[in-house]
């Protein structure tokens, strides 16, 4: 396809989502409503760590209004020492976070669970369990989980032969690290803090759900996956899938941390045991609590070069928190923290530490941000050192097309140094800088996913064309498959209409994560409306009488190849949809597969701080997001992800922070002191496409969502050093820390 | 939330006999915009039995000019004031210290009755309040009285009215000539935050020098203050850097706070005297221009 002849692919078209959201209509999971329906509430553990001795629901039960009471007693049992692996999760410690069996492994970790006619007939139910517990000795930060004598949340998990709260170690390495530090001329070694941070989307966990006498269970919940929704509730409540149809909402945001669930099993068990439906809607404290934040860590990077400005070796180690259970995303920080760079000798390593905080969940290349914090600010200060500018220090050592990572593969074409040069000749690269205002630059690096996927694409009666994915759409992909459809279909984008199936009406597809999901459906759409051509040329041939092959499809219609396969009029779309049941019948495609060659993606930010360095605020005054996003179909929606990850970076630099009491309780579950950007805190963010398209994709589609995120950190750690001459090396970068930093 | 009887009593005397009745016998709470009250119902920090809603009360809800002497109802919300451009004109820093509370949509709801009500130590019309010299007026079952605003509060959450006693009007002064307010806080974001330091200043110039001035800080101490220290180290002074430097110190003495999710002790001190020398160049500019 000629790039210039696009009239669908890379145009901003019409948002298929837009008018519902904006006038309301929307349905997300907490509007659903069913007659008969009661509701759920959840008690949850007052306690950071303690055994559970006993529960006795008794007095709850037998409250006016109460219909059904669940604990871990009505859930599967998986013991403790196999593992049964879904995806990245493992379903004993999803059990276990769902509903406390053995021990409450943090403040808020659900206990049991009552569904009653109100909600508050239901809270004051949950008031009356009796619970009896052996409390013990917690540890909240890293340092008082890995120190000698920690209290050990699981005595099952052992480390150097000895019951610890390291889960779990990853590493990677490549060429010789100790002489690769010898041939460097500058060594920087430094240590980094980062505190945990939540994915902060404002929808709250919701779900409805209706078990029939016959099991036969529907589940409308708000998820970024509903085939996850499906298996993880099989699993945890003994419903085979074949009997759970999950159907799901729209979603007010997730950005990773709806890829597990926590209420939707909870729920199944509440309506199993009442024969009602039951809904259940986390407030913000809830989601706050007990929902998965993304690690907090502590790591140490050390990076050597050459006087020339080549980097001989680099070194980093990472610990990141997990919560309750194993599971820290220790790959995303030991992994891609080195990805943009082609160096010859390196060595990462990662901790999985659990504490008693809740179970940490996906956030957006979950622990790519942590790595990228630490590397991205110590290459600064190496690039100081070696006084070159850090873009043309980070261009010296970019990695490229047949460039070995350190974590593994080769890659294959990739724009990582385009985005470079894209921002040596952006004029915010020139701009000038006032007093107590300075510049900071990053790269970073996020792997992108493929996986399952599976697409229908029908023909209407009157022409027109359905298109169904199994993915929740969370960042554009019903505006991007509609671009897509309509381009290989040659017709009006307005004539395909996209939706998102529930399990019961598409084939299996892998939830919505990874920055996988436009690279994987338009894989699938694309093969599907390629039957539908394909049929519509046999259509066109029994009409004809000629032969299909004599059939070309083009601008919406189908043509005699030339003149010797006969002179007809072209048949459009609506004609032949009209003759559809005298030619064969409907006219439909579908496809289904596990999809390969989704390839990474890299970014290059720029930004600009101002410091007030009598109040300690750094405020961001410009910023400039360069990234090779493969080929933006819909542009707008793409250049809506590169700013929604540097919001979110943004945040994660400056306020946002898990503050935990003297108790183990989390300070401040709420967004008045868990502060996440508001937009006055933000200047306009630009972005620079950079079109690096994946050659193993018909379209050319890299992931886009998650990468933004990477480089904000450390660009707004080094913008500061930039500003006034002081280097920060624990986030928050909030204005206490700061101030007392500069006054020493 | 279990079931609360709701009284909305038309005249001052209703809501005082309804309040000095029910406080007897539960938990009673007014209710002016409800934007601090809802949401500690909702968390379960309030849990009341009797809620009274003081909205149609006539004289709660005016705004009046005596002369240049303006008095302002208990439940007069945000945005009803910002268009009293007289009001902002004679005291700019008690509005912007109002219009800090909460976004637009909560300043249609919230007043500054509700504001000294609540009690927080944070409330930011608090110090402005105070640095204008307002007093209070409030009725209560033995009648009628009246008190300066910084002798309102006993600490967080606790103030001296008594049983039954409720916040009728706010009562300014004359705004002297050449003189000018000013109110600002920290807050680590831009919007939407509760202060860390808040800090007023209320200054008179006669022939460039100091003839008056008030300063109050919000957020470092439990309850609001009026710094007289600074006041004394001002007034007489051509603003030089001397008295200024002594001025912010008297703040930094004055301050008692605690270290929090939202700021450590020593932060807050060092903010209170940045704030306090901001605020006062800004209340000196206004004062200048009138």
């Amino acid at each position: 396809m000629n790039e210039m002849d696009n009239k669908w692919i890379g145009k901003n078209t019409i948002r298929p989502d837009g008018a519902d959201k904006v006038t309301g209509r929307a349905e997300y999971a907490a509007d659903t409503i069913m007659p008969g329906m009661i509701w759920g509430k959840v008690l949850r553990s007052p306690h950071p760590h303690a055994t559970i001795k006993s529960i006795n629901t008794k007095k709850a039960e037998e409250l006016d209004g109460v219909f059904s009471v669940a604990t871990s007693a009505d859930c599967v049992d998986f013991p403790v020492d196999t593992p049964v692996i879904l995806g990245i999760q493992d379903i004993r410690w999803m059990a276990r976070n769902v509903l406390a069996k053995e021990k409450v492994l943090f403040h808020g970790h659900p206990i049991a669970a009552v569904a009653a006619r109100t909600e508050e007939i239901a809270e004051k139910a949950c008031e009356l369990i009796e619970v009896e517990y052996n409390i013990h000795p917690w540890a909240i930060e890293i340092d008082d989980a890995i120190k000698p004598n920690a209290p050990i949340l699981h005595d099952f998990i052992n480390f150097d032969g000895k019951p610890s709260n390291i889960a779990g170690t990853l590493e990677h390495k490549k060429g010789n690290i100790e002489e690769g530090f010898k041939e460097a001329d500058v060594v920087i070694e430094r240590e980094f803090e980062t505190a945990a941070v939540h994915q902060g989307y404002l929808e709250t966990h919701a779900c409805l759900v209706s078990v029939s006498p016959d099991d036969r269970t529907t589940i409308w919940s708000s998820s970024q996956g509903q085939f996850m929704v499906r298996a993880m509730t099989s699993f945890i409540t003994g419903i085979p899938q074949s009997s759970i149809r999950a159907i799901p909402a729209e979603i007010g945001g997730g950005f990773g941390g709806k890829t597990i669930v926590y209420l939707e099993p909870v729920a199944t068990i509440l309506s199993k045991k009442s024969g009602r439906p039951v809904k259940m809607v986390m407030t913000r404290e809830e989601v706050m609590r007990a929902s998965g934040p993304t690690s907090g860590s502590k790591s140490k990077v050390k990076i050597g070069a050459k006087n020339n400005g080549k980097i001989t070796a680099a070194q980093g180690t990472f610990y990141l928190q997990a919560g309750a259970f194993p599971g820290a995303p220790i790959r995303g920080a030991a992994g891609c923290c080195l990805a943009p760079y082609d160096i010859p000798n390196a060595h990462t390593f990662g901790y999985d530490v659990v504490s008693n905080r809740s179970k940490v969940a996906a956030y957006r290349a979950p622990g790519a941000p942590i790595g990228a914090y630490a590397v991205e600010c110590v290459l600064d200060e190496v690039a100081e050192a070696l006084k070159m500018c850090p873009l043309e220090f980070r261009l010296k050592n970019a990695a490229k097309e047949g460039t070995k990572a350190v974590h593994g593969p080769t890659y294959p074409v990739m724009g990582y140094v385009e985005t470079l040069e894209a921002c040596l000749s952006h004029p915010h690269y020139k701009a000038p800088l006032k007093k107590l205002q300075g510049r900071g630059y990053a790269s970073g690096f996020w792997f992108n996913a493929g996986g399952e996927s599976s697409a229908q694409v029908n023909i209407t009666e009157d022409g027109n064309v359905v298109v169904t994915t199994g993915h929740p759409d969370i960042g554009g992909s019903r505006a991007s498959i509609a671009n897509i459809t309509a381009e290989l279909l040659g017709i009006d984008v307005n004539r395909v209409s996209v939706l998102i199936g529930d399990t019961a009406t598409i084939g299996f597809s892998n939830l919505t994560g990874g920055s996988r999901v436009l690279f994987a459906s338009a894989l699938v759409v694309t093969e599907s409306t390629n039957q539908v051509i394909d049929i519509l040329k046999d259509r066109a041939s029994k009409i004809w009488n000629i032969d299909k092959e004599a059939i070309e499809w083009e601008n919406g219609e189908a043509r005699p190849a030339g003149d010797n396969a006969g002179k007809f009029k072209p048949l459009s779309l609506v004609e032949l949809a009209e003759q559809a049941t005298p030619t064969g019948g409907p006219i439909g495609a579908g496809h289904q597969v596990n999809t390969v060659g989704a390839e990474g993606g890299f970014a290059t930010h720029i930004c600009d701080v101002e410091v007030d360095i009598e109040l300690g605020i750094a405020r961001i005054i410009r910023y400039t997001a360069a990234q090779d996003v493969g080929k933006a179909i819909h542009p707008a929606y793409v250049e809506g992800q590169l700013q929604g990850g540097v919001v979110q970076g943004i945040g994660w630099a400056l306020n946002e922070e898990y503050i935990y009491n003297k108790e183990g309780k989390l300070d401040n579950p709420g967004f008045l002191d868990y502060r996440i950007p508001v937009c006055s805190d933000l200047p306009m963010i630009d972005t620079i496409l950079v079109e690096v398209p994946n050659p193993q994709h018909p379209q050319g589609v890299r992931g886009v969502g998650e990468v933004p995120i990477v480089p904000p950190l450390s660009a707004i750690a080094n913008a500061i050093y930039n500003a006034i001459g002081t280097r920060f090396y624990s986030l928050p970068m909030s204005p206490p820390k700061v101030l007392e930093k500069i006054s020493d | 939330m279990s079931e609360v009887k709701f009284i909305s009593p038309e005249t001052i005397e209703q809501a005082v006999d309804a309040y000095s009745k029910s406080s007897k016998e539960g938990k009673t709470k007014i209710l002016a915009g409800g934007t601090d009250l809802l949401v500690q119902i909702r968390s379960g920090i309030s849990q009341p039995d009797t809620i009274i809603d003081i909205k149609n009360i006539k004289e709660l809800k005016e705004i009046s000019n005596d002369n240049g002497s303006y008095t302002i109802g208990a439940a007069v919300a945000g945005a009803v004031l910002d268009e009293e451009e007289d009001f902002g004109n004679n005291w700019p820093g008690v509005l912007e210290a109002l219009r800090l509370i909460g976004s637009e949509q909560i300043q249609g709801r919230a007043s500054l009755g509700g504001n000294l009500c609540n009690a927080s130590p944070a409330g930011d019309s608090v110090p402005a309040l105070i640095a204008s010299g307002a007093t209070v007026k409030i009725q209560g079952p033995e009648g009628e009285r009246k008190m300066p605003i910084e002798s309102f509060h006993v600490g967080p959450g606790k103030t001296n009215l008594k049983n039954g006693e409720i916040v009728v009007n706010f009562q300014f002064p004359k705004k002297q000539r050449n003189s000018g307010d000013a109110y600002l806080r920290m807050i680590p974001r831009t919007e939407m935050d509760i202060a860390v330091v808040g800090c007023a200043v209320n200054v008179t110039i006669e022939n460039d020098k100091c003839v008056d001035a008030r300063v109050a800080l919000g957020a470092v101490a439990p309850k609001a203050l009026l710094v007289e220290d600074a006041s004394k180290a001002l007034i007489g002074s051509n603003f030089e850097k001397e008295a200024v430097e002594k001025a912010s110190l008297a703040c930094e003495a004055a301050c008692n706070p605690i270290d929090d999710k939202r700021g450590t002790i020593s932060y807050r001190k060092k903010v209170s005297k940045v704030l306090f020398k901001r605020a006062l160049e800004k209340a000196i500019e206004r004062a200048k221009k009138g």
